[in-house]
């Protein structure tokens, strides 16, 4: 070990033996200290207990993770204190595992601090960099060997390899065509599509699954509705509810600050995309005095008397406003789709 | 061979039993060095010797919790179905029985309520995440601060990034997988980002969800993205990395005896192999513990994924949450351009920092190296104060990071705290350009004033709390000196100059200017070296004159 120690060590070992002129040297390595296990063999003895017993604990613990399970229910709830109502089985679990774990490392530390040696030994460092001779000499043959692929010469293998090398990953990309289908128009329309001034599309409540009548509509109240037809048991129907979902609310006429918004309602009820114009999450918090929306996603702020402008927040338009009415019978419809794309806006959407 | 090797051997040693061996574990160890030469493998490592200080555990708690995650995600993949096909629900969690759900969530609701010990082993799993990132970011705070990202380990301070980067990826693609209303809301979030990509957003959003959104393919596609892709990177990386720790050997600070030509500690075996293994079952046991006690993504309390309906308190794993305050404080800004495009820059520009602020830390070790123009080896590591613009960097960034996630909690912030959300997010955004710039300025000066006081410890020595009465009368306090180990200690480190720029003409009296390039180099090596950025280390002069006498005390 001796040819590993720096020079300075030897001259000032654990001693401070430094020369007068440079109060900031090197004093070398300190001696090495003895712990009291390393003097007191029954310190020693008292540790090696200390070990083995973590390791015995820890077998139990292992014992009681498997009682535990081939025991306890997986739907027993027990109280325990500090941490109220949990699944017993996997408080149980968990205590038992983390338990017996726990001892394995705790007795591994503990033996390596205590019992096993804490001499500090130096190890010297090789500069991670080659040595010149090395250098050159690898050089060299590099360019030998580069010199005998004839590579820098012919330089049309050259560019020709390179072009090539260059184009193979193309095919990988183009492999990933067959991912999705191209965007068209999709994103242009929703649900509300189908709907015509001949066969119009009612209004229908999410929650109560019944066509929605104007008198069944309170003002100031949030109704959330979807197009007739559209069942939760449909294929699509998380791809058509993410894009159809209605937010229906009732205004007093005379508070509607855009005429144009005012229009597109009846009778003061106003037909909002649900669907947030920032990212796309549903909008759900309502204060009925403000007509502001609020979606809890980002907080963008929506002020629905006023065509559900931004207020606040990050949405960069307002939501999109479906066209609404009421059929002979009485019920809501739509006669159409919304006339610009609903949620997040994107390259192609038109402004 | 073997005869060339044999006069190799020094009488002291043990003469080998090779051929002949003393026991079983030798037979093995002979059978297994026949076929692939462990013993020369040995010979270097067996007795390597690791420095000890308590920061070097933090790069272990990441690589055993990256372990915990392997073990406890395969034993996941066994139960879990990643499949978007709807079924509806009749298990033993009454509350949500014949609702209808994917079978990612139904599967996931099982694993929870069916499997013994599947909750268990689903909480360890995403407990350990958690400790992961967060150990990763620690771990790299510590080797930033500590100068230890110099040459010769750049290479691995870039591996080191990218495995945090990709671990929160990892870990987002996790938290989306079992479709509950939460992690469906997270994807969402992704998807109305990527349509804010400029030109190509659209097609990149439906060939990832293979159709318009949720579609039925994007669980299974990030189902193998998280348990296949990402993590197969990461092993390669994690590898590598360790390998690259392993033949730097570690870094060490400044001491007794300890030079950059060395390095300090104890051997492998077994002192280090028995602290870092158990060091391994203690991380495993608290986590384990942990999840046994605290609830983590309790997904049956917030119900399946539908678009159309959300949670309120709808919050990313934590280390998400600095893109997210990106995103909340931007100010909704979309316009169009060449008539009829729409480029929506309130998503894009948070989505554009967030990789910015990531490279930004990627790439100093570069900058550091090319603005002090140092070419050399460190294996002594810097104390955070003796290189002040630097901490103050790492200090800057730290501020902003934590300004954002006030922003991204900011509803949180507004509930807690009875504050108006609005309030917050004004105060976030002037935040997000101040704080950073406040923090440097402090920590900056704080590193100056503990430089100054080192300084002072070394010239006058330690205050001893002592007050002596002089025979003229004055009062004065008694200063212990330093020892030669602390003398040392606290004047080991280097102070660069800055640079300078090159003479206006050659050595021909040719006038020739210096680039742009090479001013902006001097000048901020001047900000990072120049007056006023570093005291001035006692002199081996002025620590004679004080010392013998003739000086104030
Ligand atoms: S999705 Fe509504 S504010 Fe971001």
């Amino acid at each position: 070990m001796s040819e590993n120690l720096p020079e300075a060590h030897d001259a000032s070992h654990g001693t401070a033996l430094v020369s007068h002129d440079d109060p900031f040297a090197d004093p070398g390595l300190p001696a090495h200290e003895p712990r009291r296990t390393d003097i007191d063999e029954r310190a020693a003895k008292r540790a090696e207990r200390q070990v083995s017993l973590m390791f015995v604990v820890s077998m139990l613990a292992t014992i009681g993770f498997i009682a535990s399970y081939a025991s306890i229910d997986a739907d027993k709830i027990v109280y325990i204190f500090p941490l109220g109502h949990v699944s017993a089985l996997n408080f149980a679990l968990g205590m038992t595992l983390g338990v017996a774990l726990f001892c394995i490392g705790a007795g591994a530390v503990h033996w390596a601090r205590t019992l096993m040696s804490d001499h500090e030994l130096p190890a010297e460092r090789h500069p991670i960099e080659a040595d010149d001779d090395v250098r050159n000499d690898v050089i060299e043959q590099f360019k030998t060997g580069a010199a005998e692929s004839g590579f820098g010469r012919r330089k049309m293998i050259r560019n020709t390899l390179i072009g090539s090398m260059a184009l193979v990953p193309l095919s990988g990309v183009v492999l990933l065509r067959d991912l999705g289908p191209l965007p068209e128009k999709k994103l242009l329309h929703t649900g509300w599509d189908k709907a015509t001034q001949s066969s119009p599309i009612k209004l229908v409540n999410m929650n109560t699954d019944e066509p929605m009548k104007p008198e069944d509509i309170v003002q100031g109240s949030l109704t959330f509705a979807k197009p007739e037809g559209l069942e939760e048991s449909a294929e699509d129907f998380q791809q058509q509810i993410a894009k159809d979902a209605l937010m229906i609310v009732r205004i007093a006429p005379g508070d509607i600050k855009d005429a144009e918004s005012r229009d597109k309602g009846f009778e003061g009820i106003l037909a909002y995309s649900k669907i947030c114009t920032h990212v796309g999450c549903p909008i759900s918090l309502y204060e009925q005095q403000t007509h502001h929306a609020l979606c809890p996603c980002h907080q963008s702020t929506f002020d629905l008397a006023d065509g559900a402008r931004v207020i606040f927040g990050p949405a960069g338009h307002p939501l999109p406003q479906l066209k609404i009415t009421t059929d002979e019978q009485g019920f809501l419809i739509a006669t159409g789709d919304f006339d610009e794309p609903v949620g997040p806006s994107y390259w192609e959407r038109p402004r | 061979m073997s005869s060339a090797s044999g006069t190799k051997n020094s009488a002291s040693k043990p003469a080998s039993t090779r051929g002949n061996p003393a026991n079983k574990a030798e037979a093995a160890a002979d059978w297994v060095d026949g076929r692939v030469g462990i013993y020369s493998l040995a010979k270097a490592n067996l007795r390597k010797i690791f420095p000890d200080h308590w920061s070097f555990m933090l790069g272990e708690i990441c690589l055993y919790s990256f372990i915990i995650i392997i073990l406890t995600g395969v034993y996941l993949t066994l139960f879990f179905t990643p499949s978007m096909a709807e079924t509806v629900y009749h298990g033993s969690y009454l509350p949500l029985n014949g609702i209808r759900m994917s079978e990612a969530y139904a599967s996931t609701l099982d694993i929870s309520f069916e499997v013994r010990g599947g909750l268990l082993i689903r909480q360890i799993h995403h407990w350990a995440a958690l400790v992961f990132v967060a150990a990763m970011l620690v771990h790299m705070m510590r080797v930033f601060f500590t100068g230890a990202f110099r040459k010769p380990r750049e290479i691995n301070w870039v591996f080191g990034f990218l495995l945090l980067v990709l671990g929160m990826f990892d870990g987002f693609f996790g938290y989306s997988l079992p479709d509950d209303l939460l992690s469906g809301t997270g994807i969402r979030f992704m998807e109305g980002a990527i349509l804010a990509v400029p030109l190509v957003g659209t097609y990149i959003q439906m060939f990832l969800f293979g159709g318009e959104f949720p579609g039925t393919d994007i669980i299974p596609r990030f189902f193998t993205i998280h348990v296949l892709l990402i993590p197969g990177i990461m092993l390669g990386l994690l590898v590598a990395h360790l390998i690259l720790v392993f033949y730097h050997k570690h870094t060490q600070w400044a001491g007794p005896g300890k030079t950059e030509k060395n390095v300090v500690g104890m051997p492998l075996m077994p002192v280090y192999m028995a602290k870092a293994g158990g060091f391994f079952f203690l991380v495993f046991g608290i986590i384990a513990a942990i999840s046994a006690i605290a609830t983590i993504n309790p997904i049956w309390a917030v119900g399946p994924y539908r678009p159309d309906q959300v949670s309120t308190d709808a919050q990313p794993d934590w280390y998400m949450g600095f893109s997210e305050g990106l995103i909340r404080i931007m100010p909704g800004w979309e316009i169009s351009v060449w008539g009829g495009h729409t480029l929506n820059l309130g998503v894009m520009v948070p989505l554009a920092v967030f990789p910015l602020v990531l490279v930004a830390i990627a790439v100093w070790p570069f900058i550091e190296s090319w603005v002090t123009g140092d070419k050399r080896e460190h294996h002594i590591l810097d104390r955070p104060r003796n290189a002040p613009v630097r901490t103050a960097f790492g200090a800057a960034w730290i501020s902003l990071y934590l300004i954002l996630l006030v922003g991204g909690g900011n509803d949180l912030f507004a509930t807690h705290l009875h504050l108006s959300i609005n309030t917050i997010t004004y105060a976030v955004r002037v935040g997000f350009f101040v704080v950073p710039v406040l923090t440097f300025i402090v920590t900056k000066r704080w590193c100056l004033g503990l430089q100054r006081r080192d300084k002072d410890k070394v010239l006058h020595g330690r205050e001893s709390g002592v007050i002596k009465r002089l025979p003229h009368g004055e009062f004065v306090e008694v200063h212990t000196p330093l020892s030669q180990k602390d003398l040392h200690s606290l004047t080991a480190h280097e102070q660069p100059q800055p640079l300078e720029l090159p003479a206006e003409t050659d050595e021909n009296g040719v006038a020739r200017k210096a680039g742009v390039i090479t001013k902006t180099r001097v000048k901020l090596s001047e900000g990072f070296y120049g007056e006023g950025n570093q005291i001035a280390k006692p002199t081996t002069e002025e620590y004679h004159e004080i010392t013998s006498g003739h000086g104030h005390h």
